[in-house]
Parts: C-alpha cells; structure tokens; sequence
C-alpha cells in the first residue's frame, strides 16, 4: 500500500484523487484489544487535521480517532455499526472509519510512509 | 485494560470444571436460578391488598390499561428468589475483601437497627421543623464531629456520594471565583494528578473547567515542581486525595496549600482516603479549602452492592458561604432547616444538589458508628488500619513487587513486574484469588502503575484472616513461578459462573428481559 | 473496642514483622506540622446499649408518620413496605458487598440490577433504563444534561408542574455547562402549555405527571411537538406507584423517563436514602449517565450478567464520561425491586387503585369543609388545596394537635412565591377513614 500513510497517533490514510479513506492501524486494534463500539463522525462535518474524528472502544477503553488529514467527512462504514469487530479483523480494509474530501494535500506530507511508521511502532513496544 | 481477550471460537462445554451432572444444574448449596420474569406464576401475589371498590375516577380519562408486564409470585417464592440470587455474592460478611480504595471494613448491625428506629425511618423530610428535632439535632452532631475530625470550620451535609460530595467541593470552589471576579471567572483549569479516581476529571468537567494532569514523581506523590510549573491565572484549583490512590501520604500537602493558593486557585481534597488518618491528621492543618468524607468509607456505612452512599463535604471559611441548600442551624427555638437562598442571609448559596435534605439514613448509621468508637477508638481505627496495610506489605514484599519504597498508609500497592514473562497477567492473578475464596484487590488502578495491585485490608481484619490472606497470596505467587499459567487463564473454576463474556455484552447489549414472543403471534 | 479484632499482643507482634518499634513510625511520611496530638472535643467510646439509648433518645424526639394522621407527600410517600422486603435487604450477601466490579462473585447484584432495569423499563413504558441514579432530583439533572449530548442543543424549557427541588438541582448541575435553563412559574392550574415555545435551540422540555400540584396530564401532544421539532420530552414522576394506574410516559411519547422509587420498598427516612429511576428510548442508550448490568454468557456458555457500556462511565472516560456519578442507590433499587416483584402485576395495579380511591374519597370530604378549596380537577393520590389562611401557620397548627396535614407549597417554593395559602395534600393505602376524619375536622378548626 504505497499511498497509504499513517499518524503517531496510529491513524491511517489511504488517498485516492481528492478522497482520503481513513482508520486505525493494526497495531492501534491491537493495543485496544476486543472493539465493542466505533461512534462514526456525521456525514458533511469539517475536520482539520487533529480534530477528534471517531471514538473506538474496548470493553474496557476509549480512544478518541483523529483526523490524519483535514477534510469533509462525505462517507462513514455503517458496516461498523452492525460489526465493530471488522476493526479487529480487518483494520485496513472493512474496518475503515470513514471517507473526507480533502482540503489541503500538504497535510500528507506530515504522515509517515509504511516503513517509517512500522521502525516507530518497533520504537513503541 | 485488562489485555485480557477470549477465543471465541472455542466450543463451550455445558458444564463447568469439576462439575456434576445434576437435573437442574444445581451444585449442591450452590443453586440456579432463572429470572424472576421466568418464574412467573400468573394468579399468585406477595401482597394481600383490600379491595378498592368501585369509586368515582379523577385520572382524567388518563387510566393505564395495557398490561405492564410485571412478573406474579407469592412471597415464598420471592423470599427464595432473593435468597438465592444473594448467595451468589461475595460480601464482607463472609471474608476478606481487600478491594484498594474502597475501605470494605465490617458494618456493625447496631446501625441497622438504628436507622430502622420509627422516629428515623417513618420522618417526612418535610415536617414541620417542630416534629423533627430529634433528626436535626443528630445531623448537627454529625456535623460537629465532621468538623472537629477534619478541623475544618463548616460542613455541606447533602451530597449523596463521594463523587456528589466532589460536585459540591467544585461547585462551591466555582461559585467562590466568580463571586471574587464579580462574574464568570476567567480561570478555566483544575489541575488532578494522573493517579486520581476517575470522578476527580470527571467533576471537574461537569463543572466547566478543563482538566490539566499533573504527572506523580518516582515517589508516587504528585510532582510538586511539574505542579508548581502550572500554576498561573488560568489554574481554578487543584484536586489531590490524600492519602493518595497510591496509599501515600501527600507529604507536600502545606506547600502545596500554600502555592494553590498564592496562584488564587482553591484547594479540593479528595477525602476518600480518610480511614488512614482519621483523628491523627485534620486535613484542616493541611491548608486545604474542602474534602468530601465518604461515610460509606470511612465511617462504616453499608455499600450495598453499589450504594447509597453519603459524601458531606467540609469547607474552609472561603467556601463556606457557598455552601448549597439545605442546612441545619440551632436559634433559640431548638434546630431548623434553612432550605431557600431566600432565607440564607448574608451567605451565598450556590444551589441545591438534591431533592430533600440528604441522605439522612447513612448520617444515622455513621453517627452510631462515631459513638461507638469515639475519639478513642477512632484513633485506634487509623492506627489498625495502617498497621494491617504495613504488615500485609511486609509479608508479601519478598515474593511481590511493591510499587514504592517506604511504609505504606491504609493501603498497600504492588506492580506486575513479579509477574513478567509468566503468562500470568494482574487480571488472572485476581480471578485465582476468588477460587481461595477472596475478593480480588483492586486491579489495574492508581493508572500510574503498571499492571497494579492494590491492596486496602481496613482494620476490622483479625490477624488470623491477614495470615490466611498472606498464605494464599503466598502460594499463588509460587504456581506462578512453577509456570502453571494455565491454571491461572482459567480461575476462577468455583464460582457460579466463569468469566463473563465482557465483550459481547458491551456490542450487542441485552439491558432487560424481552418475553419470547410465541412464533404464531408473531407471525401475525 | 468492639469492631477492632487486633488485640495488643497481635499489634506487637505485627509492628516487630514490619520491623519498626511503634505505630507512629508508620506515619512518618506525615508532616510534624500536620499530626494531631490534641484533644477533640468529641466523646469517648460507649457499649453498644449506651449508644443505643443516645440514639434512640433522639429518635423519640421526632413524630413518626406512623403515629398520626399524615398527608405528607410532596416527592416522598409514606407507603407499607412489606416485612420480607427489609429482611431480604438486610442480608449480608446483598448489604455487605461492593459494585459488583467481579462477575463471577456478584452474580446475585447483577441478577437483581437486570431485574430492576426491566421493572423500571416496564413500568415506565420505556426500552431501557439504568441501574439507578442517588434520586428523582438528581435523574431529573442528569436527563437534562442527556438531552443536551443528544440534541447537541443547549436549552432546556423545566414546566411548572415539575417539583421545584428537581428543578433546582437541574438549574444548579447545569449552571456551568453553557445550558441555558427556561424555568416556567409554577402551574397552579395545570393549564400550561409548551408546545408553542419549543425552538431550534430546545434541547429537551421537561414536565412531570402527576404534576406537583397534583395533575394528571396527557403529554402525547408534547411529545409529538417535541418529536417534530427535533427536542426530547423528558418526563419526571415523583410518586412511582401512579405509573401502576396512569398511562405510563412511555405510552405518551417520552424520550426519557426519570422518577423517584422511593415508594416503592424504601421508607421516608427523613429524605434518603432514596432511588432514582432513569429510563430512556434504547437508542440514546450510549448517551445514558450511571452503571447498566447487562446479559453476557461464561467461559461454559452459561447465561450470566456483567456491568456493561462501561466506556461511559468515569472511572474510564474521565473528563470525557456521561456523569461523574460512581456509587449509586444500589440496596435501595434492590429494595425497590424485592416490593414490586411481590406486588407482581395485579398488586401494583391494585395498589395504585387503593391510593386514587383514598384521594378521591379525601377530596370530595375536603370540597365540603369551609375555607377549603381543591385546586387539583384530576389527581392521582395527591393534590392541592387553597386554603382562606396561610397553609403554613394551619400545618404547624394541626401538628399542635398531632396531625401532619400535608406540605405547604411556600415551604417548597419559598415564603416569597406567592403561594402561602396552597397546601398538598398527600394519602395512600395506609390512610384510614378517621384520619381523613381528623384532617377535615381539624382545618375546619384552625381555619374558622
């Protein structure tokens, strides 16, 4: 996954033209361990890069999901609402939080790329 | 978090380990027992009622006429009920129950009796003042002893908890800052140390303040220097409990009394603590402005599985004014209830935090607990209570890791590093320790510390029962290092039930019993 | 001393296993400035008798509602509460344990608490309702604050009809969260009407049925007005045996329903420790203050019951969490559970018969007695009265004369409020034909 790009804060992004897909990574699910619950930002809210996104919750956590970019939220996974564990499972893929029309592509470039973020996690443990 | 995660995909056997194959499940004393809602036995009532008669009607056309729902038994079948369902608790009555930060010490039943007495349990809370002077008489006693433990000059009696208690503090702390501003204060952030209860951030929050965390230093006490670091206009107070999550005394308390206060910020205690030191230290000496005391703690009123509890706050001659409605005050007639800002004279109420007076059934019980001790006993109390949390420490400090040097005050608190590279987690340490027959200590608190074991023995345990406690812990430290992990994943085997499955009742929640609706019903 | 189980020889040899000489070696992280050595001016330890009879001393100093006629109501009721109810709470196993934070070990609690949620949502015709609340009061402010994370709205229209200490508590819980409270004057008459004045900026309208003069009202329109404009109705009741005779909130459209249990299993107790009930629609579940026990199964498949949604609550979410609340009204909510599981369907309905009886058969005496006046045209087992002189000056007369007429409306809103001369005037099934007796006689002479 060339494009995609990751936050310290172990958000993910996966831009395609103006639409930048955003979720958590695996180490994040793994870190938080059985996700019960995500509550999905609404369609049509302005994010800035940091702006709380999403919570994601354990059985016994809550973690607050930032933005990893600036954007209009324009789609949410309602798939997580019937199945949080997609999250779990499937973080990069079926567990995605939501879809943003970007405002501004220079926020990327304060993302880490696959390998750096994977030398900062080996950093974290 | 735990870490703790269940393969779900694991067949679940039907019955538990060491169990035997019984028509009902039962196991002996240990008895199954299905919801009341499915015992239901439609025709039978547990209250023989008159008859109304047929009498005019003045509910407006507004009768409720679809059933409700609500479950028939007679009374043998409801005493049974509740018997069994109480059977399946642990509770102090029955041993041991070392939950750190809780105080789980013995509920003399003298109490009980006297709460039950007619002039306390059948008093209106809105009598005339002139039929209750019994009542307020003993919540003025109360007061008084309030205040002279504390050595703090007022007392707001309603809060009805802990957390209530620390709404009033703040509140109270709020409505002084704007009375000194002449409006809304400016100051916006109220300072808790990262290893306070969660109600601290979470009153501060409900009284429109930001929290601001201040770090503990390697001596498990707040970091003065990182505290002092924060200190300028915008800081509305600072929230310390003390003895501290850590069972620590804060022993920069003064020093941070003085600083909190040459910032313009108001000092909050959190008093839950307080068992350890009751009438050995008045918080008041400390230079703090107010601390809720949990009667339900401290002074020995029941938790009944979760509550009522009781959290009068005392407050220093700054705050005092602000105390909310209503009070007790003693004239020439004997005691009345001031119960309107209306009538509170030159102070400045900031509100009312609950319908009535408080909870006056815990002020009895913790009154008759404060007459049996007296000052005497009281002392006797900090001392026991310290000295059982010391000597617990020491018995287990050889096998265990304790989080920090030095004697301990009412609780004693381990990490998990004696656990490390075990398999063994704090968690399945704990639920090991309720197949020996005890209630777990508190896991995975103060926040500060990894994988934590806290340890809260109170002073109504025998030496005997600390013995036993020791030996226990003991030896399941000892399975630990012979790396029978598995036995440990697998506590507890002996209970009622097994581990629950936490998760997947927190993603698809079941909050009540539904009725099985019968299929030819539904189809319709 | 009776509670302490250490004796001296234990104290030493424990002191001599920890390696230090005295107790206060123990406490040496205290501060010198900060150790007491003084003498309080408090009493020494007394035998259990001697407490007794200090106690006991105090308590003949009250008048029990038992002892003479009494109307009181107001928010708490003087209900039988049957023998077993007491007993079963005073088992050690429910009285003596904590939050049951350890399944496996609380099963009993949890059972009970899952119980409980139903009953409170049945009864008031709701999805889902929590483990309880410290009180009706408190619930009530907690609704309102529900309401504001729900709607994202901040303002809050309180009825007049709502008892005025639950809307003093909600002003004050609400004073520092930007909500902007909209308190209606007091609805002698039971006519308001708050349809009209719901805004976009409305997050919840609050009412209270009966009403705290004694209505009974059909919100069902305000729901639907509430409904369209995008507020929540949130519905108090204070006296929860009227849900066993009047359509519930639910069945009228409320979003949240808070109410007080007392009645039900708990004694008036000089005003607490009581329970408060707070139910809601299922989908504002997340968004609910307080602890909820929900349904799981074991490790062997076994159904049992664990403390659910957690997340919300502050010992995770901290500043960030629904409430601060943390020890609840537990015992009372089981003691409110034990009464209604022995009333059952037919006795809970049967009981609040019994109640509106007694209420219609005192007001039509009431009607006929001079200088009386019934304010209430419906009610369930309470009601207002007006009286030709001041309702306080005639309560505290006929105490004189051991009879506890009711609650004078200024000691609930305050001497200034212009209601000296309204009395509330409460009964229930344990009020006796010569009580009403001795209340319309007594008026009738106090009044003359």
């Amino acid at each position: 996954m060339a494009n995609r790009k990751y936050s310290q804060d172990h958000e993910w992004v996966e831009v395609e033209g103006e639409t930048g897909m955003i979720g958590i990574s695996d180490y994040a699910q793994e870190q938080l361990g059985d996700v019960v619950f995500v509550e999905l930002p609404d369609v049509g809210k302005m994010l800035d890069r940091g702006d709380e996104a999403a919570v994601v919750e354990s059985v016994k956590a809550a973690a607050e999901v930032y933005a990893p970019v600036g954007g209009e939220v324009i789609e949410v996974n309602d798939a997580l609402n019937g199945d949080p564990s997609l999250v779990n499972t499937d973080a990069f893929g079926d567990g995605w939080f939501a879809k943003l029309r970007l405002t501004d592509p220079a926020d990327l470039d304060e993302l880490m790329d696959e390998a750096a973020y994977k030398t900062y996690c080996e950093g974290l443990d | 978090m735990s870490g703790h995660s269940k393969d779900l995909s694991r067949p679940a056997p039907t019955m538990a380990a060491g169990a035997v194959d019984t028509v009902h499940g039962h196991q002996g004393l240990r008895l199954e027992e299905p919801l009341l809602f499915e015992i239901d036995n439609p025709g039978a009532v547990g209250v023989d009622l008159p008859d109304p008669g047929a009498t005019e009607n003045r509910l407006g056309g507004l009768e409720r006429h679809a059933p409700i729902g609500l479950p028939s038994a007679s009374e043998p079948e409801i005493v049974r009920h509740y018997t069994r369902l109480s059977q399946k608790n642990y509770a102090i009555d029955m041993g041991t129950y070392p939950l750190g930060s809780c105080t789980m010490k013995h509920n003399p039943r003298l109490n009980e009796k006297m709460v039950r007495l007619p002039g306390f349990a059948n008093l209106h809370p809105m009598q005339p003042d002139a039929t209750t002077q019994g009542a307020l008489e003993l919540i003025d006693n109360l007061a008084h002893w309030l205040k002279e433990l504390t050595g703090m000059p007022a007392v707001a009696m309603s809060p009805a908890a802990g957390a209530h208690g620390e709404l009033c503090g703040v509140m109270a702390i709020r409505a002084a800052l704007d009375d000194r501003e002449g409006g809304p204060t400016s100051r916006r952030r109220i300072l808790v140390p990262d290893s306070a209860h969660g109600t601290n951030p979470a009153t501060a929050a409900a009284c429109g303040f930001t929290v601001d965390a201040i770090p503990s230093d390697a001596r498990g006490r707040v970091d003065v220097k990182a505290f002092a670091d924060k200190l300028d206009d915008d800081v509305a107070g600072i929230m310390i409990t003390n003895p501290n999550t850590c069972g620590l005394f804060e022993n920069d308390m003064i020093e941070i009394a003085g600083l909190i206060h040459d910032a313009g910020g108001y000092f909050y205690c959190d008093g839950a603590n307080f068992n350890a030191i009751v009438s050995r230290v008045r918080p008041g000496d400390l230079g703090i402005d107010c601390m809720h005391i949990n009667l339900h703690k401290t002074f020995s009123t029941p938790h009944g599985g979760g509550g009522p509890g009781a959290g009068p706050v005392v407050l220093s001659d700054a705050l005092a004014p602000f105390a909310p409605t209503p009070w007790v005050v003693h004239g020439g007639d004997g005691f009345s209830l001031v119960e309107h800002g209306a009538d509170a004279g030159d102070a400045k109420p900031f509100g009312r935090l609950k319908g009535f007076h408080g909870q006056m059934g815990m002020f009895v019980r913790a009154y008759a607990y404060m007459l049996s001790h007296g000052r005497d006993g009281l002392r006797q109390v900090a001392n026991d209570a310290v000295l059982n949390a010391n000597y617990v420490m020491a018995q287990l400090s050889d096998v265990m890791t304790a989080a920090f040097d030095g004697p301990c005050m009412h609780e004693c608190l381990f990490d998990d590093r004696f656990l490390k590279d075990s398999g063994v987690t704090t968690l399945d340490f704990a639920k090991a320790m309720i197949d020996e027959g005890y209630h777990p200590m508190t896991m995975y608190f103060p926040l500060v510390v990894h994988g934590a074991m806290l340890i809260e023995p109170t002073e109504t345990e025998s030496r005997r029962e600390l013995d036993n406690f020791i030996a226990v812990v003991r030896s399941l430290v000892a399975r630990v290092q012979s790396g029978d992990s598995d036995a440990f994943a697998a506590a507890p085997r002996l209970t009622p039930r097994r581990r629950l499955d936490e998760t997947a009742a927190a993603r698809s929640p079941v909050l009540r019993w539904t009725p099985e609706i019968p299929t030819a019903e539904a189809a319709e | 001393m009776r509670y302490l189980p250490l004796t001296d020889n234990d104290r030493a040899d424990m002191l001599s296993a920890i390696g230090v000489r005295s107790v206060d070696e123990l406490f040496v992280d205290v501060p010198e400035a900060a150790r007491f050595d003084g003498d309080f001016d408090l009493s020494d330890h007394m035998a259990e008798y001697q407490v007794e009879a200090k106690i006991a001393a105090l308590a003949g100093r009250n008048v029990s509602t038992a002892d003479v006629p009494s109307f009181l109501g107001a928010g708490a009721y003087r209900h039988h509460i049957p023998a077993s109810v007491d007993h079963l709470v005073q088992r050690g196993e429910f009285l003596t344990s904590y939050t049951p934070y350890q399944p496996e070990i609380s099963q009993g609690t949890l059972q009970a608490l899952f119980e409980f949620q139903t009953m409170v949502a049945l009864i008031t015709g709701m999805d889902v309702a929590n483990a309880s609340m410290y009180d009706g009061a408190t619930s009530c402010a907690e609704a309102v604050l529900m309401a504001q994370r729900v709607t994202r709205r901040n303002k809050a229209i309180i009825s007049g009809g709502v008892h005025p200490h639950y809307r003093e508590v909600t002003e004050t819980q609400s004073r520092y969260l930007d909500i902007e409270i909209d308190a209606r004057p007091p609805d002698l008459g039971g006519l308001e009407e708050l349809a009209g004045d719901i805004g976009e900026d409305t997050a919840c309208v609050v009412v209270q049925n009966p009403g705290v003069f004694g209505h009974v009202r059909d919100f069902g329109p305000l729901a639907d007005a509430c409904r369209a404009a995008g507020a929540l109705l949130v519905v108090v009741v204070t006296e929860a045996v009227s849900l066993g005779a009047v359509r519930s909130p639910g069945e009228m459209g409320a979003d949240i329903v808070v109410a007080e249990g007392q009645s039900l299993g708990n004694a008036q107790g000089f005003g607490g420790p009581y329970v408060g009930l707070f139910a809601a629609r299922e989908k504002y579940v997340r968004q609910m203050p307080g602890r909820l026990a929900g349904e799981t199964v074991d490790e062997d498949g076994r159904r049992g019951w664990v403390l659910t949604l957690s997340t919300r609550e502050q010992h995770i979410r901290r500043e960030k969490a629904t409430s601060n609340i943390c020890t609840n009204s537990g015992l009372c909510a089981l003691a409110f559970t034990i009464h209604l599981s022995l009333l059952g369907e037919d006795g809970f309905r049967k009981l609040a018969a019994l109640n509106h009886a007694h209420a219609v058969a005192l007001a039509s005496r009431l009607e006929s007695v001079a200088g009386v006046e019934v304010l209430s045209d419906t009610f369930f087992n309470e009601f207002a009265i007006r009286l030709s002189g001041s309702a306080r000056e005639a309560v505290d007369a006929l105490a004189a004369r051991d009879i506890l007429a009711g609650v004078p409306a200024s000691r609930l809103y305050g001497s200034d409020a212009g209601l000296d001369d309204i009395l509330l005037v409460a009964v229930s099934e344990l009020t006796r034909d010569e009580d009403m007796d001795a209340l319309c006689s007594g008026l009738t002479e106090v009044l003359a």
